[in-house]
């Protein structure tokens, strides 16, 4: 681990000048993900901004109907809110499904999104890899990938996100705000991640000293859940997840959000299989059709293709189980 | 510390007696003794699973550094007996993860942060890693562990199983276990001139790290003092000094200041040893009524370059059913990896899995209750040396466990129960272990006070000895518990055996016993020191052993694959129960861990840099108490007057024997779905559920 300077933000301005004036510095909330990667040497940075303490803290109703959750709120505060159970039980399930909860009680909303792959070679720098170490090549092509990615992978890079967090925020369409150097500007949450191309050291859209500010959660009249599959009962990244919302009228479905974790660089957002739905029976028929519309894009490598089968049964399950008290 | 009736200690549930001490604290594990002016120590592990290292270079400028060692200017070292020790002394890199230089700072920041910044020059060559059956090198060794021949024949398997009704010709794998205290391994090392050595040391027997150390470093043993007061746990792994112990010296002596060096969690992957993956091919050939005719266990495992470590793998076919024709063998292979140790179980855990499975597949083609069939095939005596059992209790093990469990009326067919999205299913399997005590020497002191000190240089490593050894020498004594204050882990005390083999209480019970008896014959006054070995020696290991019976009842998702085991049950013949709660401890424990042999432990190899990729905790998956629901295990009492003065059997690792099968043949129950290669993940159920 490399000595660091560390200071306290002041304000979100002085955050963002500082991070945007110093390439060698980060900011750090509950450093749950980034003193581990200091730990082991994947992550270098020479000053530390602590944004922690920042006063955004608070979950706020908005004029619209949106809930407003700021960039340092807990996550197991969050999962607990009441207004969250209620509206977005996706959104609870999904955090109360990540991590321990000693790690909730420290990782923040901010930091969840922006928390970086579990690939094995990513996090060990005796090994090449094109997220940490650009154009030094990616082993896990030929080596371990049983957990990497199905959709959207690169020659570059097959690596996933391992936030259950943002898997829901995509289904919500929620909106993830932003302070820059040139002010404030809001990132549709399923836009926040890229696939690797050939660039997979950039994981996010985000510039420079951009620091998440808060995540606005649009209002949401569907019926949602989130269900995570994983090797071990707790205390695991997912194989596979799925955040699902539907409303169903007449067993046809009026209006449907998909999400899926777990088999991508980002979190997928499964517009095909959503349109594929939308307008068409609420029947478990229609779920796996669905599924297959969106995987039909799927490229597994030798070991992952259980995947493939893994997220189909799991999102016709959940949307079976979801449409079922609506009939 | 409960009140006890003098002489009537043990049996009762006694609360350890350390307890206090850990959970306020003030019990110190290896580097928490506080030791004056410390300098801190971080390994530097080749990157490369074969070559050769040619130059360490260090940015001059890192401030706190006090010394960089590497084969180019660390100290001579002797050849030891373990190639392990003989650190720092060779340009040859064996394998991936292989200490190759040691930081010594004056903070452990510092020292870490110079170890990762070391640039390490290396001429790498190809390298072979990966075990496979059809391994052009795989050679029979002389022996397999601790001693046993490698292979053994009776009648003529081959001609019995082409004749045989009904044969089961089926291969397991197991991969690579990597044992992981929650205490990794970790030395201070303290000079007094320059031959005399303190190590404060995390190990699983005082009295064995001394001597290998003093060879590696040319000391006289007595000389030579390791204390390990309280251990967090070894596994196997801590059953000899490995080679942190040698590099904390060496790194002391060169620096002149004590030096602590604690291995980071990464490097208990390679450098402590693990349990080496296995290729096991078991054939069964029985009558149409369930009778063995035949049975072969073959094994294939790997060691390192180093050193010839030898799995008995197949050793525990030898002693578990009859069948008049048989033969058991072990191959071995040498690959650049590191070198497999004691895991707890080494030998029976992983080769009870294939021979428990595969007497389910063969109970299924028959068509009998697999409880009936391991009934029709219990031996009278030990199958192959002839020798008799004193005591063995397999099958009331596994009548009584199916009683408790519910086994009756159990359809046999696979894939026949849901609950709801959920096949269910049950499966049962057997378990055993040696029943081994080693000499040890134990002294008892009368006190002024009127209690009584007993020595012995024992370890606990989390199993709750210390206590057990409390109560065997409070009713030797026939005082109250209150009375005894017994004192372990440093070889200031009289010398004894390892804590290793389920053979700790026993072997130092066996003298703590002699001891103290004696002192009460001689009016609890002055001091007496006995010795074991004669009366050990007398009695030998053979034909003893502990029995068992495991039941698994789990459910398989059909969405997805996960398994989760929602009752795990063992029922245990192990002689008389010296303390029922850390007895009970010490059994859940051992089966909660096979949970983790049967789902979700495995060292992830990469071939191509041949390293572990999931070496770490979060990666590395072993149950977490979401996967642990309801857990017991329960024991018949067994008296056996050939053991040792308490009339017990070890029960550190009987545990993790049977109960891996007992999962994996309830999978199949549940769902049809065989796993053959461990463990059972959901990739390896989810393409294959019905």
């Amino acid at each position: 681990m490399r000595e660091f300077t560390y200071h306290e933000a002041a304000d979100v301005a002085g955050a963002v000048a500082t991070l945007t004036a110093d390439p060698d510095a980060a900011f750090i909330a509950g450093g749950t993900n980034l003193v581990d990667l200091m730990k082991l040497g994947v992550a270098t940075p020479g000053a530390l901004v602590d944004v922690a303490r920042l006063p955004l803290h608070d979950v706020t109703a908005l004029p619209d109907g949106s809930l407003r959750v700021g960039a340092t709120v807990r996550n197991s505060d969050l999962a607990a809110h009441p207004e969250v159970r209620r509206r977005y039980p996706v959104l609870s399930q999904a955090l109360l499904e990540g991590a321990s909860g000693q790690l909730r009680n420290m990782a923040t909303t901010g930091g969840n999104l922006l928390q970086r792959t579990r690939c094995r070679y990513f996090q060990d720098t005796g090994k090449a890899c094109n997220k940490r170490a650009p154009g030094t090549g990616c082993p896990a092509r030929e080596g371990d990938h049983r957990n990497l990615a199905i959709l959207g992978a690169s020659e570059a890079c097959v690596a996933t996100h391992p936030s259950d967090m943002a898997v829901a925020l995509a289904a919500l369409g929620a909106r993830v705000r932003v302070h820059g150097i040139d002010g404030e500007r809001e990132i549709p949450a399923d836009e926040l991640h890229r696939l690797p191309g050939d660039r997979p050291d950039q994981d996010t859209v985000l510039r420079r000293g951009d620091l998440i500010t808060a995540v606005d959660l649009p209002p949401l009249e569907m019926r949602s859940t989130y269900r995570k599959a994983r090797d071990r009962a707790s205390y695991a990244f997912a194989t596979g997840a799925v955040a699902a919302a539907i409303r169903i009228t007449d067993d046809t479905v009026e209006d449907v959000r998909l999400a899926w974790g777990a088999v991508a660089h980002r979190p997928w957002r499964a517009h095909l299989a959503e349109e594929a739905l939308r307008g068409g029976p609420a029947t478990r028929e229609a779920f796996l059709a669905a599924a297959d519309a969106e995987l039909a894009a799927a490229e597994p490598l030798r070991d992952n293709a259980y995947k493939i089968q893994l997220i189909r049964n799991l999102t016709a399950a959940v949307l079976g189980s979801l449409t079922e008290g609506q009939r | 510390m409960t009140a006890t009736v003098p002489g009537h200690a043990l049996g009762t549930p006694l609360a350890r007696v350390e307890g206090p001490d850990k959970v306020t604290g003030a019990a110190r594990y290896a580097v928490e003794y506080p030791v004056e002016n410390a300098a801190h120590a971080w390994v530097v592990r080749s990157p490369v699973a074969r070559g050769r290292l040619t130059d360490v270079e260090i940015d001059p400028t890192l401030d706190g550094v006090l010394a960089v060692l590497w084969h180019g200017n660390a100290p001579e070292l002797a050849e030891t007996a373990d190639p392990e020790l003989h650190v720092l002394q060779s340009d040859s890199i064996s394998y991936r993860g292989q200490v190759v230089a040691l930081v010594v700072a004056e903070t452990l920041e510092a020292a870490r942060h110079a170890a990762q910044s070391v640039v390490l020059d290396i001429e790498a060559a190809p390298h072979d890693v990966v075990l496979r059956a059809d391994h052009p090198d795989l050679y029979t060794p002389d022996k397999v562990n601790p001693g046993f021949p490698a292979g053994t024949a009776q009648g003529d398997a081959e001609s019995a199983l082409s004749e045989a009704e009904v044969t089961v010709d089926v291969t397991y794998t197991t991969p690579a276990l990597h044992n992981n205290p929650m205490e990794p391994h970790a030395t201070i090392a303290v000079w007094d001139g320059d031959e005399d050595l303190t190590l404060y040391d995390s190990n699983q027997g005082p009295h064995s790290v001394a001597p290998d150390v003093a060879s590696a470093l040319g000391l006289d043993p007595a000389r030579v003092r390791i204390v390990a007061e309280h251990v967090g746990g070894g596994f196997g792994s801590k059953g000899s000094a490995r080679p942190n112990a040698v590099l904390a010296a060496i790194a002391a002596k060169v620096t002149g200041r004590p030096v602590k060096l604690a291995l980071p969690r990464q490097a208990l992957f390679t450098m402590v040893g693990y349990r080496t993956p296995t290729i096991q091919r078991v054939r069964l050939g029985a009558t149409k009524d369930g009778t063995l005719t035949a049975i072969t266990h073959d094994a294939v495992s790997q060691s390192s370059r180093l050193f010839e470590f030898a799995e008995q793998t197949a050793v525990v076919t030898r002693h578990m059913y009859a069948a008049a024709h048989r033969r058991t063998g072990h191959r071995l292979v040498r690959l650049d990896m590191p070198t497999p140790r004691w895991m707890r179980a080494p030998g029976e855990a992983p080769g009870m899995v294939a021979l428990e499975c595969a007497m389910d597949e063969l109970a299924y083609a028959l068509g009998i209750d697999p409880i009936e069939l391991r009934a029709r095939n219990e031996p009278d005596a030990e199958p192959e040396s002839g020798e008799p059992f004193t005591s063995r209790h397999y099958l009331r093990c596994l009548r009584e466990g199916a009683e408790r469990f519910g086994w009756a009326g159990r359809d046999p067919r696979p894939a026949r129960r849901r609950d709801g999205e959920w096949w269910t299913g049950t499966g049962v399997a057997g378990a055993t272990y040696p029943a081994m005590a080693q000499a040890s020497t134990a002294a008892a002191t009368a006190l002024p006070d009127g209690r009584v000190e007993v020595r012995i240089a024992a370890t606990d490593i989390g199993t709750g000895a210390r206590t057990v050894l409390t109560q065997i020498a409070a009713d030797a004594l026939g005082l109250p518990v209150e009375s005894v204050v017994v004192r372990i882990g440093d070889t200031r005390l009289p010398k004894a055996s390892v804590a290793g083999g389920s053979s700790g209480t026993a072997s130092w019970g066996w003298a703590i016993d002699g001891a103290c008896r004696r002192l009460r014959e001689r009016g609890m006054s002055g001091e007496v020191v006995f010795d074991s070995t004669e009366l050990v020696k007398a009695r030998g290991n053979d034909g003893r052993h502990a029995f068992g019976a495991h039941f698994a009842a789990v459910r398989v998702s059909a969405v997805t694959g996960e398994v989760r085991v929602d009752r795990l049950f063992g029922i245990y013949a192990a002689g008389r129960i010296l303390n029922p709660r850390t007895a009970r401890s010490q059994f859940i424990g051992g089966m909660t861990m096979g949970m983790g042999m049967a789902l979700h432990e495995e060292g992830v190899l990469d071939p191509y840099t041949g390293d572990w990729v999931n070496h770490d905790l979060a990666d590395y998956h072993i149950p977490v108490h979401a996967d642990v629901r309801d857990i017991d295990a329960a024991w018949i009492d067994e008296h056996d007057d050939h053991l040792n003065p308490m009339g017990s059997k070890g029960i550190g690792e009987i545990g993790i024997v049977g109960s891996p099968a007992a999962i994996l043949n309830a999978i199949w129950h549940a769902t049809g779905v065989r796993i053959r290669d461990l463990p059972a993940r959901m990739d390896r159920i989810l393409p294959h559920l019905p």
